[in-house]
Parts: C-alpha cells; sequence; structure tokens
C-alpha cells in the first residue's frame, strides 16, 4: 500500500472499485453538495469532486472536498493545470492532505473558452503528466517540484484521467503509458458506449502489461433522454456515442428514455466485468447522481466492501 | 437650385475597359461626361490608396472597370481589384462613406455598350446619393 | 516576424482627436510584410484621417514617414529633424517601435495605431499565423518542429489532451491541434519512440517568469 485510500485498499485487494462524481455549486453553501453526496454514500468507494468543469467556476474542488470528508465519505479531489500554477497546487494538496483527503486526480482541464470567463488567462505552468510526476515526488521522495524538503510529505493515491475515444486513437496507449510512468496510480477513462473501441484500447494496453501498473476504472454514464445522445454524439469532442446506442434511445417512448438509459448502462457495465483488466467502474450521472444506488445495484456491485 | 453634378473616376484597365470605352467613343454611343477615366495596365495595379485618394481628393463616386473573370491579361489582377474594392468599401464606411459610392465592375473588350450603360448608371445612383460629405467638407473649407 | 493589425478606426481618432499637427511613422519591417503599419499602410490610415477630419470642419496636419525599423535608435533619431512643431506622434510600428519613438522624444505624447498580435509566420498570401511564444528555452528539436507552447491552446508538452478530435483542437476547427502535427511529424522522421519520453516541468523563467528580458552581448556593447 503507498496511501491510507479508501479507493486503494479496494482496488489491491482485487475487488471491483466504483467511484462516482458530484460538481460542486455555483455559489455558497454546503446543502447541494451534501445531498449530492448522500445519494452515494454506502454505494461507492470514493467520490470525485470536479474543478471547475468546462471552466465554469463553481465552489472548488477542495472546499467541496472538506464537506465530503466531515460526511464521513471519501473524495477524489480533481485538480486542473488551467486554473492554478505549481507553487498553489502543492499549496492546496498539502492543506487538502491536512484534513484527510488522500487521493487525487491531476487533469490539464478544458479549454476556458468553453466556461464563463473566456476572457481568462489559462496557467497551465505544468502539464497532466508533470503534475502527476510532482505529486509522486512529493509522497514518495518528500520534495517539493522545485526540491526543497516537504516537513510532512503528504502521501496521495494518484489518479489520472485516460479517453479511448479521443483522436488520434493510435496514441491513446502509448499517453496511458506516459501517464503511468509518470506515476499514476490509478485511471478513470472518458465514458464508454463504443465498448468495441474501449476493447480495443485495452488490448494494447494488456500487451503492455499497463493494467498491472495501474488500476484502470471503466467510465460510465447513464443516457437521460435520446437528445442528450445526440448532443454528446454530435458535440462533445472526445466522446464516442455509437448510432446504435442513440437509435435504442430514440427508439423508446420520451417517458421511458431515462430508464432505457439506465439499462444500457447497466448492460455496459456487466460487459466491461468481462474485459480483462478493469479494476473497476466510474459512475458519473452529473445531476442525477441519485440514480447511482440503482446503477450500483442492479449491477451487481452491492454493497461495497467496507474497508474504511 | 443646381443639379448636382457628380464627379467619378473609373480606374480602366488597358485590355478590357479602357478598349471598350474606345469603343463606345468610336460608335458614337455618348456616356457622360461626368466619369474621368484613369487608365491602367491591369485593374490589379490599383490599390487601395488610389482608391481613397480619389474620395480624399472629393470625387462623389470612383469605380473600377476590368476583364471579364477568367479573362485577365495579367491572369488575376482583376480578382485581386475585386478584393480590394470590397476592403476599400469598409475604410470608406468608417469615415461615413456609403459604400455604393466604389464599385467594381467587368466588362470584355469588345463591350462598347456596356461600358456606356455602366457609366451612365454610375452617374445616375450617384446623382441620387448626392455629393460626397468629403467634397461637401471641401467646398466649406475657408482656404 | 512580429504581427499586427491596424486599430480600429475609432480608436485611433480618439489619440489624436486633441491636435492639429501630428506626425504618422510607419516601419519597414514586420508590419509592412503583415500589411499592417508599412508605407502604404501610413498612406490609407493618413487618407481616411484626412477624410474624417474634413468632415469634422477640422483641419488636421499629418506628416507621414516610414523608417526602416523603428525598434533601432539609429533609426529613429532619423525623425528628430521632422519633429518640428509636432504635437504628437502616431506610430504604426509593433509595440516595440512604439516605445523606442516615445523614449527618444519624451516631450511626445506617442499612441500607436496598430494592435501588436504575435510571432508568426505567413502560411500563404495574406494569412498569418502564431509560431513561436518567445519562450527562452527552444525546445523545437525534440517536439518534429512543432511549438507545443506556441501551437498548443493549453500549452502541453506532453500532449495531446483527451479533447483532440479529427486534428483539430477542442477550441474549434480553425485550430489544428498541435500534438496531431508533431505525432505526424515524429512518424514522418521515424521518431514515434520519442513520442513517450516525458518532457518534465518547464522552468519558466527565460520566458518572462523572472521578469522582463534583457540580452547583453559582452563582445558587442561598449
Amino acid at each position: 500500500m503507498k496511501t491510507d485510500s479508501v479507493l486503494e485498499k479496494v482496488l489491491r485487494s482485487g475487488k471491483l472499485a466504483v467511484t462516482s462524481e458530484c460538481g460542486p455549486p455555483r455559489g455558497v453553501g454546503p446543502e447541494k453538495i451534501r445531498q449530492k453526496a448522500e445519494y452515494l454514500r454506502g454505494y461507492v468507494d470514493a467520490v470525485n469532486i470536479t474543478d471547475n468543469q468546462t471552466a465554469m467556476v463553481r465552489m472548488s474542488s477542495f472546499a467541496a472536498g472538506l464537506i465530503i470528508r466531515q460526511m464521513g465519505m471519501h473524495p477524489i479531489l480533481q485538480m486542473v493545470t488551467r486554473d492554478r500554477n505549481r507553487l498553489a497546487m502543492q499549496s492546496d494538496i498539502i492543506g487538502a492532505y491536512t484534513h484527510g483527503i488522500n487521493t487525487m486526480l491531476c487533469l490539464s482541464g478544458d479549454h476556458p473558452h468553453f466556461g464563463d470567463h473566456p476572457m481568462a488567462m489559462a496557467v497551465h505552468d505544468l502539464d497532466s503528466i508533470q503534475f502527476i510526476q510532482m505529486v509522486r515526488k512529493m509522497r514518495d521522495e518528500g520534495k517539493f517540484q522545485g526540491g526543497a524538503d516537504i516537513e510532512n510529505p503528504p502521501k496521495m493515491f494518484i489518479g489520472a484521467a485516460a479517453n479511448p475515444f479521443a483522436d488520434p486513437f493510435e496514441l491513446r496507449v502509448a499517453r496511458l503509458a506516459k501517464k503511468i510512468a509518470a506515476g499514476a496510480d490509478f485511471i478513470q477513462t472518458q465514458c464508454i458506449y463504443n465498448i468495441e473501441k474501449f476493447e480495443k484500447w485495452m488490448e494494447g494496453v494488456r500487451d503492455r502489461g499497463l493494467h498491472e501498473k495501474c488500476f484502470i476504472l471503466a467510465g460510465v454514464t447513464p443516457l437521460k433522454s435520446v437528445g442528450m445522445a445526440r448532443y454528446m454524439k454530435n458535440k462533445v469532442p472526445g466522446m464516442d456515442v455509437p448510432q446504435e446506442i442513440v437509435d435504442r434511445m430514440a427508439g423508446v417512448p420520451k417517458d421511458k428514455q431515462a430508464e432505457e438509459g439506465i439499462r444500457i448502462c447497466v448492460e455496459t457495465i456487466e460487459r466491461l466485468k468481462e474485459v480483462k483488466g478493469v479494476a473497476g467502474f466510474h459512475i458519473m450521472a452529473i445531476e442525477w447522481e441519485q440514480k447511482v444506488p440503482e446503477i450500483v445495484e442492479r449491477a451487481g456491485l452491492y454493497p461495497r466492501p467496507n474497508l474504511g | 437650385m443646381e443639379t448636382f453634378e457628380p464627379v467619378i473616376v473609373a480606374f480602366c484597365c488597358h485590355y478590357c475597359a479602357y478598349t471598350a470605352a474606345d469603343m463606345a467613343g468610336t460608335l458614337r454611343i455618348p456616356y457622360p461626361s461626368n466619369v474621368k477615366i484613369v487608365r491602367v495596365p491591369c485593374t490589379g495595379k490599383v490599390d487601395m490608396i488610389h482608391l481613397l485618394k480619389a474620395f480624399e481628393k472629393g470625387a462623389d463616386g470612383v469605380y473600377v472597370a476590368g476583364c471579364l473573370e477568367g479573362d485577365c491579361h495579367f491572369k488575376n489582377g482583376n480578382l485581386r481589384a475585386a478584393r480590394r474594392v470590397r476592403e476599400a468599401k469598409k475604410l470608406l464606411a468608417a469615415v461615413g462613406l456609403e459604400g455604393e459610392r466604389l464599385e467594381m465592375v467587368h466588362l470584355s473588350a469588345g463591350m462598347g455598350e456596356r461600358f456606356a450603360e455602366t457609366a451612365r448608371e454610375m452617374t445616375e445612383k450617384i446623382r441620387r446619393l448626392g455629393p460626397s460629405p468629403i467634397r461637401t467638407a471641401k467646398e466649406k473649407q475657408v482656404p | 516576424m512580429i504581427t499586427a493589425e491596424r486599430k480600429p478606426l475609432e480608436e485611433i481618432i480618439e489619440f489624436i482627436r486633441p491636435y492639429q499637427r501630428i506626425l504618422l511613422v510607419g516601419c519597414n519591417e514586420c508590419v509592412t510584410v503583415c500589411a499592417a503599419g508599412g508605407r502604404k499602410e501610413v498612406g490609407i490610415l493618413s487618407s481616411l484621417l484626412q477624410m474624417t477630419f474634413l468632415r469634422q470642419g477640422k483641419n488636421l496636419q499629418i506628416r507621414e514617414h516610414t523608417l526602416e525599423r523603428q525598434c533601432d535608435p539609429e533609426y529613429v533619431e532619423e525623425l528628430t529633424p521632422m519633429m518640428e512643431g509636432v504635437e504628437a506622434v502616431l506610430s504604426m510600428a509593433c509595440g516595440c517601435g512604439v516605445q523606442e519613438v516615445s523614449r527618444r522624444f519624451k516631450d511626445k505624447p506617442v499612441f500607436p495605431a496598430v494592435n501588436t498580435k504575435f510571432m508568426g509566420a505567413s502560411e500563404r498570401q495574406g494569412v498569418w499565423a502564431e509560431r513561436c511564444a518567445g519562450c527562452g528555452d527552444c525546445l523545437l528539436g525534440i517536439t518534429g518542429g512543432i511549438c507545443p507552447i506556441a501551437r498548443c491552446s493549453k500549452q502541453l508538452m506532453n500532449g495531446p489532451c483527451g479533447g483532440s478530435s479529427g486534428g483539430k483542437c477542442e477550441v474549434g476547427p480553425e485550430v489544428d491541434c498541435a500534438w496531431q502535427l508533431i505525432w505526424d511529424r515524429l512518424k514522418a522522421l521515424g521518431m514515434e519512440k520519442r513520442f513517450e519520453e516525458i518532457i518534465p516541468a518547464k522552468d519558466w523563467r527565460p520566458a518572462r517568469a523572472a521578469g522582463p528580458r534583457k540580452i547583453i552581448r559582452e563582445d558587442l556593447a561598449e
């Protein structure tokens, strides 16, 4: 065990891990995040707290993560390089760890162009891979990125994102290899609808033994409607939604589409369980957190192991 | 009140438009003396500054007459001129001059009648628009 | 070269509104190449300003001159005899030139007539694109000749990110994904292995993080 992270414990025990995600509110107050997290209690091993997702200002993932921790749940602190330099990142990492947050996800972040402050200057002092290297150095060498010793080094369980569906496909295994070489302990993938393509990526991953160096959590997102399926297919870069899925959603009356979306999600999880190298699932049900318990149960992933 | 007599400058390329103007003359097809012809080897030679200076010096209207598309003696000088005319219209708008005061026209050497017609159309259009605000301002200036 | 674009006319007019006699100075180098501030553009701007002020019943005297470069004091010195009676200077050079003129002629207000944009190259006639970010520690040798700092929207040194789509950046189809370009070049050069070598965290001090930069050549400086 590298850290005290509950997620690490579950993964190393050989059981399939389950994580989910909460987006902090666009204003002050703990109620919304508490409510979302409460849906997930007992159904997930850890919860991602997003960091100004899609470049829209929200309560900081650190602050929201604290609330989750105080609820007795286990946050995964997402941090993007877009919004802070290496001083602020290391500073927040020490602070978060002090408050009992021991798992994090190192990301570059969506471009400000997508968000509510396109006029802002993006920082990107580091990229996600250099960021992973930095966090590993803090944990394993007890040193800051600049080289000085850290008084009490934080022992973060380090995560990163992987997107088997982005272009160019031929690079996606190599990019994962780079993140693992940099120090990623676990990976969460972009949500999967095109299982064949994911399986192809996993072949490449297994060929290089990467699934044994790093825990791969397959991302899934339940579709709420055919409109959502079409939007994700056409408007979101790096997202692969096969036409069959869109057709399947379209083939069902509007008031039954949400049900169908959940069904597809559960089926996807069942199929992904068969893929060698998949160590768990990351269920992203944005603004639909109340459905996560049902998905976890129907996918045979309940109850969660009590290791934390 | 006097009828306003527009001053129009026509940049005509030697190979097509000027030859067409010549032909109009030979065939005794009248066109307004408001139009002052400036012969250029190719309309591609006409630069932004020439268009602007014409207005600065008090022209009420300007047009650039070049070859038909694909027929330019210098390959694509007429297309460059057309692009510049489009851009110049925007600059003139910034100064408060209506875009219609400047036009690009295309004709061939044999189109004497068309040359005269264009000259007449442009003159009448500018007459309706009235004197250029620059010309008016210049005339008001105390020497 | 350094690229620039002329400021909106309204903005320039506001700068020189209080003045009767101005010197309009162009530059024969970068801004000439990108058709923003050379001799031709000086003539065009002068004509536009004359027409504008004529309409407002105002007489504006504009002296036009184009220097070889505005970023060298020897050339800027050539403006000295022209400054007699000049109330303000309107410079069409990049920010470097405007500042050099301003430095030399301390008693004259100097206004920029162009917005300096980026260091770039010509893609084709009339089109210039950003190429160099002036990071002070060039890594073009290991990225197949494509700069990830200037050309990647997130300046990733270990890209591409998950937003790369069809060779284009997530910001929009007008922007090529720099890492797609880098990968294609590495492949063409048989240097695919380089892709997995991690480029470590950058020291930004040569890039301006340590403050405004200066080069002093001991062999050249007196």
